[in-house]
């Protein structure tokens, strides 16, 4: 019975077939049968803001082509309406030959943060409660000679200035696993891996069952806890379904590598604001990009290597001298 | 007379068996009710603002609801415990009570799939995971599984008892070419639901404290200890209220069960303080946090220390034959056992697995007001449903609910 093999891609856009009409038959009758118990719970669905269409919604995986443009179509129109702005919602697929990786120079870093606001600011979180993708952790600069223990980070720091003295800094987000758990654990198949490399989530789908944040072991999956508070005039109007489109409440999400980005041949939000260059960002198969030089040429090391999750996110140290 | 017209009348009988009773029955729905009106309200709250409601966090993202989730498989699973020695060893004494046991496996089945759902951030899509209409992650996806074989425990309980029960009604004896095979297949099934529950969180690698093979056999030790223990006190209470007649022999068996069962488990739990202590690695942490507290956070580990108070008095009472052919002390020595697996399997297993949290955060979870109302209303239903299933089969099995020819 099972409709997708572990990390299994999802297939471009233009390759997605029919599926047969039998099931859709049967979501046909579930769906009158569905409209009848919806009438008779107003106060439940009043609740939660019931719409239909976006209710039988199907797995994203499982669109045709023009269910998933019909899908663009009403998001475009619910959000350009709710928000004010032209808003245009992509769901560009995956180039090919392409496999995304992320390096973070850990001697450069300084904890400003600003990658982390740059994030919020391109990918629609919620500012109250308040989701950020990224999370850095600030490490006494002697521990490092021994070890780096993770609990001993502190993500909560506040200066007047930095690099405090005495610290170094690794910012930690999702780091798309190559054989990532998250994937695998998810009951309704809402999140996965795309050809491309990057671990995606249909956020219309996802039931909020949060197995796939006990499986993770970065910490890099965030949960819509509350409704989310996403003010109009922060809205980032250029969204791709499966990346910086606002999430509903009671859905997971997390760093995309700015999947509407870079699938347009751009760098991640996180890449252009840092100011001291330690992101390094690419297609790992390519041999003229700044990643494979990274891999080719400096010592890198990936978060909790034991587990096998092989992630893409590569960390070094790329001068001599700060830590 | 046909099926049809026997199925209205036990339809009728069994209404009139739950909606007529004593002032102490009336006491106990009115009870139950006012529990379940405030889950109710607290659930409905908790729908309109989301989960954050809770005290949830990224941190702990499961919690009080999961945890009773673990300790409620445990309670539907040792329901068959009773099982093998009924129709196994064929003792006579045990097999009149295996259909309380049998009801009490399904209302905890209920219980087990109400705590899913409130758990949930978008409960009405969880047709999402369903086969055909959804995209199930079958078989990758242990929570798949679990799905599967709780659906399935939970009809095969089902099915035993309306077709004893029905039959019963009718005034015959049940099929045992039927009844017997079925009644084999759940002890499997039983050891099988709660193996699957066991293997969601073992197989998270991400959380060392749960990435033991241990963990499936405490489970099983722990439902042994927290099952029959809770039969044990549900038969002293129908004895006493439903005038229902369980031998003393029957109460005493169980309380040797239990020795056994609690034996293995306080093993299982020196075998765990052995490993954690003796080579310590940076995931002792975890065991740290449930043992002696974290950086101040040391609210998990007075419970620990309880449950461990509780499952050691609970082992002594059942093991000195004084105490356990004592019906009271032995009935003390279940309260015991019953509320040492609920802290050791229940938060005692949760919080330790997320605290510290992947990137080595010491989150301070309890549960919110608003948690506990909700657990405590679904905790209600369950009684609620049990009394009724066990005054209809009461009635039945005592002759006073029956068929009558007209």
């Amino acid at each position: 019975m099972g409709f997708f093999s572990r990390n299994k891609q999802s297939r471009a856009p233009k390759e997605r077939a029919q599926k047969g009409s039998s099931r859709r038959e049967f979501l046909k009758t579930a769906a009158t049968v569905g409209a009848g118990a919806a009438v008779g719970a107003p106060a439940v669905a009043s609740a939660m803001e019931f719409d239909f269409e976006t209710f039988m919604q199907k797995n994203f995986r499982e669109l045709s082509d023009e269910e998933l443009q019909a899908v663009l179509d009403r998001l475009e129109r619910k959000y350009s309406k709710k928000y004010g702005k032209d808003v245009e919602v992509s769901a560009i697929g995956p180039m090919d030959g392409v496999l995304y990786g992320y390096g973070l120079d850990i001697s450069r870093c300084i904890g400003c943060r600003r990658c982390v606001y740059a994030c919020v600011e391109e990918n629609n979180q919620s500012r109250d409660p308040e989701i950020q993708w990224i999370r850095v952790l600030e490490f006494e600069r002697s521990a490092a000679l021994r070890e780096i223990k993770l609990e001993d980070g502190n993500p909560y720091y506040e200066h007047e200035e930095v690099p405090a003295e005495g610290k170094f800094y690794i910012p930690i987000s999702c780091q798309h696993c190559e054989d990532s758990p998250c994937s695998t654990v998810c009951p309704t198949g809402a999140t996965w891996r795309e050809p491309d490399g990057i671990v995606v989530i249909d956020y219309d789908w996802c039931i909020g069952c949060r197995y796939c944040m006990a499986s993770c072991p970065y910490g890099a999956r965030h949960f819509n806890w509350g409704e989310p508070n996403l003010p109009a005039e922060d809205v980032n109007a250029d969204m791709h379904i499966l990346g910086n489109k606002p999430r509903t409440r009671g859905v997971v999400e997390k760093c995309t590598f700015c999947i509407q980005r870079v699938r347009n041949g751009r760098l991640p939000a996180c890449h252009e604001a840092c100011p001291v260059g330690a992101r390094k960002f690419g297609n790992m198969l390519d041999p003229n990009s700044e990643i494979r030089y990274l891999l080719d040429n400096k010592r890198t090391f990936v978060l909790k290597a034991e587990l096998e999750t092989h992630p893409k996110f590569f960390y070094f140290w790329g001068t001599e001298g700060r830590s | 007379m046909d099926n049809l017209k026997v199925f209205a009348h036990f339809t009728k009988g069994s209404f009139l068996a739950v909606v007529r009773g004593s002032k102490g029955y009336y006491v106990w729905l009115l009870a139950l009710g006012v529990l379940i009106a405030l889950g109710a309200a607290a659930y409905q709250h908790q729908l309109s603002h989301g989960l954050i409601t809770s005290n949830m966090r990224d941190q702990v993202s499961w919690g009080f609801y999961i945890g009773n989730f673990a300790f409620l498989v445990g309670v539907a699973a040792a329901a068959v415990v009773l099982v093998v020695p009924a129709y196994v060893y064929n003792w006579g004494p045990i097999r009149d009570v295996v259909l309380i046991g049998e009801l009490l496996s399904v209302a905890a089945i209920i219980m087990c799939m109400l705590f899913v759902t409130v758990d949930l951030g978008r409960p009405e899509f969880v047709w999402h995971l369903m086969p055909i209409v959804g995209t199930p992650n079958f078989p990758h996806s242990l929570l798949t599984w679990d799905i599967l074989v709780l659906n399935l425990y939970f009809l095969l309980n089902w099915f035993v008892v309306t077709y004893i029960l029905f039959t019963a009604f009718k005034g015959r004896k049940y099929n045992p070419r039927i009844v017997l095979p079925i009644i084999f297949l759940s002890i499997p099934f039983a050891i099988g639901i709660h193996t699957v529950t066991a293997f969601l969180f073992m197989g998270l690698k991400s959380r060392a404290f749960w990435h033991t093979a241990l963990l499936a056999p405490r489970f099983i030790a722990g439902a042994f200890c927290s099952g029959p223990a809770l039969i044990f006190l549900i038969f002293r209470v129908l004895r006493r209220f439903g005038r229902m007649q369980i031998s003393d022999a029957a109460l005493f068996k169980i309380g040797e069960l239990l020795a056994y069962a609690m034996a293995l488990n306080l093993f299982f739990v020196a075998t765990e303080v052995f490993t954690e202590f003796y080579g310590q690695t940076s995931h002792t942490v975890h065991a740290r946090f449930q043992w002696f507290g974290l950086h101040g956070d040391s609210s998990i580990a007075i419970y620990t220390w309880a449950a461990l108070a509780c499952n050691v008095l609970a082992l002594i009472i059942f093991m000195v034959p004084k105490f356990r052919l004592s019906l009271q002390i032995l009935t003390l020595g279940c309260v015991f056992s019953f509320c040492g697996i609920f802290i050791e399997k229940g938060m005692g297993l949760l919080l330790p697995g997320f605290t510290p949290d992947a990137l080595g955060e010491v989150y301070g979870y309890a549960p919110s007001m608003n948690e506990v109302l909700i657990g405590i209303g679904i905790w209600a239903i369950g009684a609620l449903l049990f009394t009724w299933m066990a005054r209809v089969a009461i009635a039945i099995t005592a002759g006073d609910l029956r068929l009558t020819r007209a």
